[in-house]
């Protein structure tokens, strides 16, 4: 599994960027914000006074100084309490900033929270200038995240159905059974890992290396049971460990089905899955006791390209070059792993020479470095 | 007891520096005391004092590292090495040769006391500094009851892949100058100082200090590309040091009073897939912008943390999992380290890509309460661990200063 990712955030990148890219559209059009100084907010336990009301667009620093004998909080709030920006536990007498980028004029309102409770002493303050809103969503995007979230769909439910099989064979104690459909079983959460690490709770109970453990964490999920299957023989607790994996896993097919994807996290989604290949598959590090690298590699190989494909008319439009280096690169990655192939698998990681190993770092790297610019080209 | 400098002695044939006047005075081989020389003042630190040097000394450019095991079971021929080896580094931080007469004057069927290849080279800020690992203590050496207890053993943290060849020793010797061939002079002569009874287990090379030690110091990049070390501790903050970075008589082990305990972690990175991550996602992992260094949310680089920023929607500016979250003394109750360490590249990994990273040494008054509880934090949360690996670890306990007559080993050997 990738070590460890940044849950939260990368829910909110694909947003958070778009955002951003909005704001610079409109730099240009508005005068300096700022010029005038920082924004002075003094806040008491019963006022909240506020330096000015109406500013030019951009970036907007405030300076909230607590004159108040209770800890205070400040809010730039959008239309319907929406969040631009805040700035909790400000101790009495302390003051605290907050840099808000606002590209939007409007109506916003200011407020202190003396005791950090309520709705807060509120002031009106409005914005001018800035850019009209980022134009509504383009249509190429969500047909990319459309077709995208149908390829998720298809994976999850293969994997729902591979980890009952899978799980069965471990409880029956099936050992051969088991081995044989575990590389095959992860195919489908290897293909879709980065919408899988975007649950944090549920990635590292399924998917987590004992390597990566914190103290006292159990060690649960594939590995486990790979370790159990291919070193130390089932364990008294392996039926358990197998029930938990389909618990999860049905946990996390669930919540896929909920996840909102932006075409930033799609482009994301791509080069994460090359990277999680060029640290941990290219390495041996993922399957240390059954080898199976090359399962995931080509899973990782599988997923990236169905982003890429999501993703195909748009980048299309807007830089077919690079489209064109990609459909060489995929094919070029995927020609040599073609070479490993035995029956229908792979061979082992152990089977491979350096000079093997070697060549697939080096396509890997040809093909992430270009995967690398979808997301600038998709976030235009 | 002071020479010439190397400088000056080979000052005529060396490459026109300005000193020509005063190396021309002295002439080669002429073994005396020399006054007033700038050249020296500016560019030696003094090797002796309360602390040792090369701990809050403002970061020189280069690091030598070398982890060494003592091979005799002596506790007498230990002593007596710790005191040649005190004695050489007392005359190369000062700039002279490891002996006297070293390199060309000992003799043509001798070979050359000094290995000489920083003949001509100034003293470059050079300093040596000396720790005991934890396996010094083990009992053959009677020293058992002088391990400290901060000098644990340190626990595996999650996603270490540790390398034992990389990993602890006996002893260890850092050597830092502004010079990288002065700081491999100087591990490599003790090193030879030390053959049958000491042998080098590992070594590390470093250049492009990542850390500032003192506020005169610009904050460095790292190979990440990003500031490092903006929220050090620096020399100038004796309240810190003093209780955060020296041990204390009455912290356990009377005879580390003064001293310090060091982490060395090798810290392998990623870097060919850190470079493929944009730079909303970099900055958003360190929790720093990568201009100025400020922290999200802030202005300038040396502007304080603030953790309870919130951008749209209230997600915090500096993510849970951000870098400077996670290793600031705000999110760790107040904890912080001194940290001194150096980049490296060391060629290739063998797969085409460069086996790089940051070999990070980090100076606490206890192990236990400082550098473990933040390791422990990064090495569980830190998105940054998505993008390094621990290939390397080690622990010394690093006694006090000497005076001129002092050696290494008085403390221990007390």
């Amino acid at each position: 599994m990738r070590k460890s990712r940044r849950m939260p955030l990368a829910l909110l990148a694909g947003a958070a960027t778009l955002a951003t890219l909005a704001a610079c559209d409109s730099k240009g059009d508005t005068a300096a914000p700022g010029a005038a100084g920082p924004i002075k907010v003094e806040a008491t336990d019963s006022a909240c006074t506020v330096s000015a009301n109406t500013v030019a667009a951009g970036n907007l620093t405030f300076e909230i100084t607590n004159k108040g004998s209770k800890v205070t909080e400040f809010y730039l709030y959008a239309e319907g309490d929406r969040i631009m920006g805040e700035v909790e536990n400000i101790a009495p007498g302390l003051n605290r900033r907050l840099i808000v980028e606002v590209a939007d004029a409007g109506k916003y309102q200011a407020a202190c929270k003396p005791g950090m409770a309520g709705n807060g002493i509120r002031s009106e303050f409005t914005v001018t200038g800035g850019a009209a809103k980022a134009a509504d969503a383009d249509a190429q995007k969500a047909a990319a995240t459309k077709s995208y979230a149908d390829y998720v769909a298809n994976n999850t439910a293969a994997l729902e159905e591979e980890t009952a099989k899978f799980v069965d064979a471990v409880k029956a104690g099936k050992v051969d059974e088991a081995k044989a459909g575990y590389a095959r079983t992860r195919v489908y959460y290897e293909r879709i890992e980065p919408v899988a690490e975007k649950f944090g709770d549920l990635d590292p109970l399924i998917d987590a290396r004992e390597a990566d453990l914190q103290q006292g964490q159990a060690f649960t999920g594939f590995h486990r049971l790979e370790k159990d299957l291919w070193k130390q023989g089932l364990q008294a607790d392996s039926p358990q460990i197998a029930d938990k994996l389909l618990t999860d896993v049905k946990d996390l097919v669930a919540k896929t089905k909920t996840l909102q994807l932006t075409a930033l996290d799609l482009a994301n989604g791509a080069k994460e899955l090359m990277d999680e290949v060029a640290t941990g598959k290219i390495t041996g590090e993922e399957e240390t006791f059954s080898h199976t690298d090359l399962w995931d590699f080509q899973a990782n190989l599988d997923g990236s390209k169905g982003a890429v494909t999501a993703l195909r008319p748009l980048l299309a439009a807007k830089d077919a070059a690079l489209v064109s280096t990609l459909d060489k690169e995929f094919a070029n990655v995927q020609a040599l792993l073609d070479k490993t192939r035995v029956a229908d698998g792979f061979k082992f990681y152990t089977e491979l020479s350096q000079d093997q190993i070697k060549e697939f770092a080096s396509a890997v790297d040809g093909l992430a470095e270009p995967l690398s610019k979808v997301a600038e080209v998709v976030s235009k | 007891m002071s020479e010439v400098s190397r400088r000056k002695l080979f000052g005529l044939a060396g490459a026109g520096v300005a000193l020509a006047g005063a190396g021309a005075a002295a002439g080669i081989g002429i073994d005396k005391a020399t006054s007033g020389d700038a050249q020296a003042s500016t560019n030696t630190v003094d090797f002796h004092g309360e602390h040792q040097s090369g701990i809050v000394t403002p970061t020189q450019a280069n690091l030598h590292f070398a982890a060494l095991d003592v091979k005799t079971k002596d506790r007498a021929k230990l002593q007596e090495l710790l005191k040649k080896w005190t004695e050489a580094a007392r005359r190369m931080t000062a700039g002279q040769e490891v002996v006297p007469g070293g390199a060309i004057d000992g003799g043509t069927y001798a070979p050359p006391g000094d290995t000489g290849e920083a003949l001509d080279l100034p003293a470059s800020n050079l300093t040596l500094t000396i720790g005991f690992g934890p396996s010094l203590f083990d009992g053959r050496f009677g020293l058992a009851a002088k391990r400290p207890a901060q000098l644990i053993d340190l626990p595996l943290f999650p996603k270490d892949k540790l390398d034992p060849a990389r990993s602890g020793g006996d002893l260890c010797i850092q050597a830092c100058a502004d010079d990288p061939q002065v700081a491999v002079h100087a591990v490599r002569n003790l090193v030879r100082l030390g053959f049958g009874v000491t042998e080098v287990r590992w070594s590390q090379l470093g250049f492009g200090r990542s850390s500032s030690t003192s506020r005169a110091q610009q904050t460095p990049r790292n190979l990440f590309g990003f500031k490092d070390g903006t929220n050090n501790i620096k020399a100038e903050d004796t309240d810190f040091l003093r209780d955060g970075v020296w041990a204390q008589a009455g912290d356990g082990q009377a005879w580390m009073a003064g001293g310090s305990y060091l982490v060395a972690r090798r810290i392998r990175m990623h870097i060919e897939t850190w470079d493929r991550e944009t730079l909303d996602g970099q900055q958003g992992i360190i929790g720093r912008t990568k201009g100025t260094g400020a922290a999200l949310g802030q202005t300038a680089e040396f502007d304080e943390l603030d953790l309870q920023v919130g951008g749209a929607g209230g997600e915090p500016l500096i993510a849970e999992d951000a870098h400077v979250r996670l290793a600031s003394h705000q999110a760790l109750n107040g904890v912080r380290i001194l940290r001194r360490g150096y980049n490296f590249v060391d060629g290739s990994d063998g797969v085409g890509h460069l086996e790089a990273g940051l070999f990070f040494l980090a100076f606490n008054r206890d192990t236990r309460s400082q550098y473990v509880p933040m390791q422990q934090a990064l090495s569980s949360k830190d998105a940054m661990m998505e993008y390094v690996q621990h290939t390397g670890s080690a622990h010394f306990a690093v006694p006090a200063g000497i005076s001129p007559t002092g050696s290494w080993g008085d403390a221990l050997f007390a």
